[in-house]
């Protein structure tokens, strides 16, 4: 059984708990093994650059450190914390005035880093280490009644990672392609989210947000996978409050693309987190059972 | 009629702003913007910018410091690395952002008072350094009451829904090695 190291985050800890288990419930079923890092911090997001960028490394290379004794690939669902790590690695090796402050930060605490880690996110680990083609074998439940409108959103695909494109990436498409769901033609699919100005210049989050739900119901889609607790949370939440400005909108369930898989292979949805949504995915996950399971 | 200048003379412009631009991490190749606009029209907020990113490029190089810090272009820029990624020259114009928030912050210099953005950002630091970890909720709690009792009120319907969904937990996430975080900041700031 192939092992990883598993960096949660902290919104995996809080509002995005069903991507957790989502995440945790179809690695299990691919017999791939999660395991939790011990004792990791905050990657400081975008919010610590925007303060202080040097301890946003010294931050994030605790976890790198941390996680290089364990001498496994680290894997992290959210994709801010995605990119923090990859952004710290690369700044670690480009520039050495930041390299030794790091290394000043993490000898004070007995610690070291020595740049071998490799950072990835599940979506890139179940497309590489897994394959389609063991996907498609492990799936019961084919997705025939959802059209989804894969949404990668903007930090998972841009600007440190290799596995995709960084503006029209298609992994996730795939995925969903060989779990039976119809996959929408989606071009807004890393127009940003908005991030956290849905929370504090709500008129311009809420725009932003309004053009992706629209975008995807315009061309059919009856649900939008995610990569992203942030973006999960900016399209779900707030939808309500969007469909009131924008009556022509209709409910659409934001779900995480582990969600999708884990529905294919057959496992419960509240096992999945689905009750956790406040946009209620139900009709979908009824319409599994009323289809014909593959052979 | 009073005439208004809108653009400064030689004599107003900050050349130590221009040297400094360029030691940012990933602001090296700033004077190789050719003002194409890319990053502009590729922004997903640039529409709600007072000077668009291709202009704050220019702007920022040629020394209008106080323009460019006190722009609310800084603050709404999200991060999502489309300029980036798409910039033909390979400037790091979102590092340029980050920088220039440092730079504003530092400088106490904001759009407006009791602005959410740099409020956000320095609770989120404030919880990180105490706690090694952030709670979101907290968070949140923590940012409306520093904006004020409306922007709570605002909120309470969403708060409320989370709650419902189970998604709301007030429960503090914290590391063990609470030390060790110190320790390391403390190293940083020597």
């Amino acid at each position: 059984m192939k092992t990883y190291t598993y960096y949660p985050g902290c919104s995996i800890k809080g509002t995005a708990k069903s991507y957790e288990a989502s995440l945790l419930q179809v690695f299990e079923a691919l017999e791939l093994k999660l395991e939790e890092l011990p004792d990791w911090n905050c990657c400081g997001a975008t919010f610590y650059m925007s303060v202080d960028e040097i301890t946003s490394f010294v931050l994030s290379s605790r976890n790198l450190a941390l996680s290089e004794t364990l001498g496994r690939d680290i894997v992290t669902p959210c994709s801010a914390c995605y990119l923090t790590l990859l952004k710290t690695k690369d700044y670690i090796q480009k520039y050495p005035e930041i390299r030794e402050k790091v290394d000043a930060a993490l000898t004070a605490a007995n610690l070291t880093y020595s740049g071998t880690v490799r950072v990835r996110h599940p979506l890139e680990v179940l497309y590489n280490d897994v394959g389609l083609e063991a996907i498609r074998n492990r799936t019961r439940l084919p997705l025939r009644a959802f059209k989804v409108a894969p949404y990668y959103g903007c930090q998972i695909v841009r600007p440190f990672q290799e596995f995709d494109d960084a503006t029209y990436p298609e992994t996730m498409d795939h995925l969903f392609h060989v779990l039976g769901a119809e996959v929408i033609d989606y071009p807004v699919k890393t127009r940003c989210c908005g991030g956290s100005l849905t929370g504090t210049i709500a008129d311009v989050g809420l725009r932003l947000n309004y053009i992706l739900l629209k975008e995807a119901l315009e061309r059919g889609a009856n649900c939008i996978a995610t990569v992203c607790p942030l973006c999960q949370f900016n399209l779900e939440v707030y939808q309500k409050k969007i469909i009131k400005q924008h009556k022509e909108l209709a409910e659409i369930p934001i779900l995480y693309f582990t969600q999708l898989l884990g529905l294919a292979f057959g496992i419960e949805a509240k096992d999945l987190g689905l009750k956790q949504h406040i946009v209620s995915a139900q009709e979908l996950v009824q319409s599994l059972h009323h289809v014909q399971p593959m052979v | 009629m009073q005439i208004l200048r809108k653009v400064k003379y030689e004599n107003e412009l900050n050349p130590e702003f221009t040297s400094w631009l360029s030691t940012i991490p990933g602001g090296e190749r700033v004077r190789e913007c050719m003002q194409c606009g890319t990053c502009s029209s590729i922004c997903p907020v640039s529409i709600y910018m007072d000077i668009t990113p291709r202009r704050l490029m220019a702007m920022a190089d040629s020394g209008f410091k106080d323009d460019v810090l006190q722009s609310f272009t800084i603050w709404l820029c999200a991060s999502c690395y489309a300029c980036t990624v798409n910039c033909p020259k390979d400037i790091k114009i979102t590092d340029i952002m980050y920088g220039l928030k440092r730079r504003a912050i530092e400088e106490k210099v904001l759009p407006r008072r009791r602005f959410a953005i740099p409020i956000l950002a320095r609770s989120f630091v404030n919880m990180v350094k105490k706690n090694g970890r952030i709670t979101e909720s907290r968070l949140v709690m923590t940012l409306a009451l520093k904006i004020g009792l409306l922007h709570l009120l605002r909120m309470a319907p969403l708060g409320w829904s989370l709650m419902r969904a189970g998604r709301l937990s007030l429960k503090k996430e914290q590391v063990q090695n609470k030390e060790q975080i110190k320790t390391m900041l403390k190293a940083v700031e020597a």
